[in-house]
């Protein structure tokens, strides 16, 4: 079932591999969101919130009508500005099967978001891009390569960045997310140089940072996986706010989520 | 009163309070910053009366009793908790916080309540209510038939208004401060004028009734006087008006003691004077919210003698004060006013509380800044709940109403309700597995069902026998409550409150099921799954062994909540054949109050696999942890039971965790207002809301001293945390809090 060469999970066909499914999304785009969070996942970064959608193996597979169905159900609560996230893992992976589903949700006048790690672009997500997707979330790393590595396990965070400039072409609205660790990604270089590179995007809405915390960890022991961030502490509230001041200077809106 | 800038209209001419607020409303859209803190006044007398709480709290609930004088309406002197600061006078007796007797609706109960306090009433009025003065409860019990007692006794029926008064029946306490009572007398004297024969039962009890109303009035004068205020004549400006409508409220109370006594609509009439005062530059916003904040603290204070068992029902001595604010006006302009906004600051200026229980009536067309308010106050206080305008305006017929008690419609001034408590739909389908049997006693309860031997629950053969249960034990709820109302009519009429309403109102006569969740879950169980019943040696279930799985209410799944939403229509059905005294219509609404933790005890185990003794799901809320397809889910399934069919309310507690809601305050509003669209934009009826973590909850039952103001709602209002039982408050803990991953 599994092409890993192609960076890509094989489905049946009209569905996606889900992990689990949450109804009253409020943390993962604007309003009220059904989260879809698909299996699979490239990268295994030493935060990451759930380990347990990197393996490409498992997750349940959904009829993407089933989805259409079940964001229908919900879309008296999405309001003006709530709608449907795919997320992760990380969900271009599935990007062929993401363009169909999408493609129902614009039909049904449902908003669509990817919370994505910008690491595939391939034809798929090109027209996600350009066409379906209303919001895309962009996971930025590290501002480092060797950083990046060492957060990710993988080289070459060039591609998050052609991912940006894809969607900055595209004229359509993105959100930068960034985990700020003490010591690690909360360094004010880091956060200057990444003020730097996107200030001039016109695209960008907003950055909304994620202070590190280590309510994951758990399930990091249920996989059996050595958790190696143990020794990294959570923010205090100065830092997050020093962080914010910093950002604010590149950034039309910041947010801490 | 002076119409000199004041459109008129009928109001002018009659009594029509409504047609003077749709004449001369000034709709706010705008946000709540003009919105100003307490007065020094105001927070020196919230003191007193913080202090004189805790001194109840500390004193087994109760501070004191008066044990001499049977109250009426201008019972006991003048009490003030701070005279020189006090801008809007008036308590229930002479002193804060005395709770007193109201003895017509039965002096056993009175009798009770003291003895619990140590105390006993007056040798004299022992006397004369034990020899010559009957009361409601002598005249219930002497009519109840022995199947009535049977249905009573072994909690099928429950909670019946027949030791203690009936309440929900809201006066039009507005009238007061518009016409003043001259002139109620005289339109209530033309009404009587006109009440002729031939004189049958009815036209003769109507007579006597407008003649009590009648004396009402008059008393209600005198109550004034007490206070030096001339009732007499209408209200000249906003002080008087908020003042006199707080006058013909406490009159109200002082008379009676039913379980819910609302206080109706008043926001936005009575900003119709304090705009005309800001106007003329009498008072500044200063005074305004004086006013406003000073007549929620006295109804804050408002207090009834309860004995123990009271609480079971009725938990944290609620008085159910509920004022409902917002909504739409036929024409489609909005009912906010400023004073809308001022009614929820209260809960800033005074801190969060159960009462007055302020029940917001949404409509999607509300003004966005009156909308994010409502959701804010609801997030920071939990204090608050919302009922759907939309829905309620255009099935009922009027957009001037309150809600009687927790969440049922009640037009104002025009037509009243009788309260009919609820019976226990769960227990009723364990007559249909058991022969028509009480699963605990054995006692025959329902005839004409037969024993049921098939080791498996067939699900059209268990439909059939609960339709029949349903059907008997309808006829018999129907049998109490005609004789309830009868009694409370004859021997504890609420004359006060009826003397501002309509000579002659349309009524309905609302009933109630309780366990709704519990039915559905069963009935699914049985038709999705196989289900065996576990009987003793009697052949009365005590048990269920489920093979397989079945889908629970609570998930949006059709294939369970459509058979909740039958049962509620089935029920409904069998209670609209039955003929009700006053000629009332009969209603339904699916709510417990807090007796869900009652029932659970009351009730055996069901075929959902629930264990005898669990608490029921309050109201129409899926059964606690089975709704697990997140807050979406669980809300869209209650939204499917129909209106309709449960015309006096459909009660949903929502609760979830702050953050869940949102990681900013912005986005915290933003969601809530977008929820309460969404849910009743399904046509659902009603939503508590509470946005609070668990961990305070469990804080506040370990230092309960710490949180004396930590409101929470349950079904259909809200009480003090700290002023429940532990096992209501565990119960309150174990229910669903939404949270996300
Ligand atoms: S990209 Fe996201 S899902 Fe993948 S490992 Fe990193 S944090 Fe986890």
């Amino acid at each position: 079932m599994l092409n890993i060469n192609n960076c890509h999970i094989k489905n049946l066909d009209n569905t996606l591999r889900v992990h689990s499914i949450e109804s009253f999304g409020t943390h993962d785009g604007p309003g009220i969101r059904m989260v879809v969070f698909l299996q699979g996942c490239k990268l295994k970064c030493l935060y990451c919130h759930n380990p347990d959608t990197i393996q490409t193996s498992g997750g349940t597979e959904y009829q993407i009508e089933e989805l259409v169905g079940m964001a229908l159900k919900m879309k008296p609560y999405f309001g003006k500005k709530g709608g449907v996230t795919v997320s992760g893992g990380e969900p271009l992976l599935q990007s062929k099967e993401l363009v169909p589903f999408f493609k129902r949700l614009k039909e049904e006048g449902i908003h669509t978001n990817i919370d994505t790690n910008g690491r595939v672009l391939n034809h798929f997500t090109k027209e996600l891009l350009d066409e379906y997707a209303d919001l895309v979330m962009l996971d930025i790393k590290h501002m480092t390569e060797d950083g990046y590595e060492f957060l990710t396990g993988m080289r070459n965070k060039e591609t998050t960045f052609t991912f940006a400039k894809h969607r900055e072409a595209s004229g359509k609205a993105m959100w930068l997310r960034y985990v700020l660790i003490p010591d690690i990604t909360n360094k004010p270089e880091l956060l200057h140089a990444m003020g730097q590179y996107f200030k001039d995007y016109k695209t960008i809405e907003k950055i909304e940072i994620q202070p590190y915390h280590k309510l994951g960890i758990h399930k990091w022991e249920t996989l059996g996986w050595e958790y190696q961030l143990k020794d990294a502490r959570e923010n205090t509230e100065e830092e997050i706010n020093a962080a914010s001041e910093i950002l604010k200077n590149y950034f039309k809106e910041v947010k801490i989520n | 009163m002076e119409v000199k800038q004041l459109k008129s209209g009928v109001w002018t001419e009659s009594v029509n309070v409504r047609d003077f607020v749709f004449n001369n409303i000034t709709p706010y859209h705008g946000t709540h910053d003009f919105l100003v803190g307490p007065s020094e006044r105001t927070q020196r007398l919230w003191e007193i009366c913080k202090e004189a709480t805790q001194e109840e709290r500390q004193n087994n609930g109760v501070r004191s009793v008066d044990t001499e004088t049977i109250s009426t309406v201008s019972a006991f002197e003048a009490g003030y908790i701070d005279k020189e600061n006090e801008v809007i006078v008036g308590l229930q007796t002479d002193e804060l916080l005395k709770r007193t007797m109201k003895p017509f609706g039965g002096f056993k109960v009175v009798q009770k309540a003291l003895s619990e306090q140590g105390l006993e009433p007056n040798k004299s009025l022992t006397n004369l209510f034990s020899k010559y003065v009957k009361t409601h409860n002598d005249g219930v019990f002497d009519a109840y038939t022995s199947e009535i007692k049977k249905f009573r006794s072994l909690g099928f029926l429950t909670g019946l208004p027949d030791n203690y008064a009936r309440g929900r029946i809201i006066g039009d306490y507005r009238r007061v401060a518009l016409y003043g009572i001259n002139f109620l007398i005289e339109s209530k004297k033309a009404d009587l004028e006109n009440i002729t024969g031939p004189m049958s039962d009815a036209v003769i009890r109507l007579r006597e009734e407008v003649a009590e109303q009648i004396k009402a009035l008059k008393e209600m004068i005198e109550l004034g006087a007490k206070y030096d205020l001339d009732l007499a004549r209408p209200a000249q400006n906003a002080q008087e008006a908020v003042q006199w409508t707080y006058m013909a409220y406490l009159a109200a109370v002082k008379s009676q003691d039913g379980a819910a006594m609302s206080l109706g609509n008043v926001s936005t009439f009575l900003d119709i004077f304090i705009e005309k005062d800001l106007e003329e530059g009498l008072i500044t916003e200063v005074e305004a919210q004086e006013y406003i904040d000073q007549f929620v603290m006295k109804l804050r204070m408002v207090r009834h003698l309860r004995m123990g068992a009271y609480d079971e029902i009725f938990a944290g001595d609620p008085t159910w004060v509920t004022e409902a604010i917002g909504g739409m006006l036929a024409d489609g302009r909005s009912k906010v006013t400023k004073t809308s906004f001022r009614f929820l600051n209260t809960l800033y200026n005074l801190g969060p509380s159960p009462e007055p229980n302020i029940t917001i009536l949404w409509s999607e067309s509300l003004p966005q800044n009156f909308k994010d308010y409502c959701a804010k106050v609801s997030i920071d206080t939990s204090s608050i709940q919302f009922e759907n305008d939309n829905l309620m305006r255009e099935n009922r017929g009027s957009d001037d109403y309150g809600i009687a008690c927790c969440v049922s419609y009640q037009e104002l001034g025009k037509s009243i309700q009788f309260f009919g408590a609820r019976t226990n739909l769960a227990k009723t389908l364990l007559l249909a597995l058991n022969g028509g049997r009480c699963e605990f006693t054995g006692q025959q309860v329902v005839d004409g069902i037969p024993e049921y031997t098939d080791e498996y629950l067939d699900f059209d053969k268990v439909m059939a026998n609960f339709k029949i249960a349903m059907k008997e034990v309808a006829r018999v709820y129907n049998d109490s409550m005609n004789i309830i109302h009868y009694m409370h009519d004859k021997y504890y009429y609420e004359k006060a409150q009826m003397a501002l309403i309509d000579t002659n109102p349309s009524i309905n006569l609302a009933y109630g099921i309780a366990g709704l969740s519990i039915v559905a879950d069963s009935l699914s169980a049985i038709k999705h799954a196989k289900v065996k019943p576990i009987r003793n040696e009697e052949g009365l279930t005590v048990d269920f062994k489920i093979e397989g799985e079945f889908p629970c209410y609570g998930n949006d799944d059709d294939r369970v909540d459509l058979l909740a939403r039958q049962a509620v229509a089935d029920f409904n059905n069998e209670l609209k054949q039955l003929p009700v005294y006053k000629n009332a219509e009969p209603t339904m609404s699916v709510l417990t109050i807090t007796s869900n933790v009652s029932y659970g005890k009351k009730t055996g185990a069901t075929p959902d696999g629930r264990a005898h003794g669990i608490p029921f799901a309050p109201g129409a809320n899926p059964m606690h942890g089975r709704d697990k397809n997140g807050a979406i889910a669980s809300l869209n399934s209650v939204s499917k039971i129909d209106y309709k069919d449960s015309l006096d309310g459909i009660s949903n507690t929502f609760s979830i965790v702050p953050k869940s809601l949102g990681s900013s305050e912005q986005d915290r509003i933003d969601n809530l207002a977008t929820t309460l669209d969404g849910y009743f934009s399904r046509n659902a009826q009603h939503l508590n809301v509470n946005v609070l973590n668990k961990e305070t909850l469990l804080d506040a039952m370990e230092n309960p001293g710490e949180y004396p103001q930590l409101t929470i709602r349950v079904s259909g209002y809200a009480v003090n945390f700290v002023r429940l039982t532990k096992e209501q408050q565990m119960e309150v803990i174990t229910r669903s809090f939404h949270e996300s991953m």
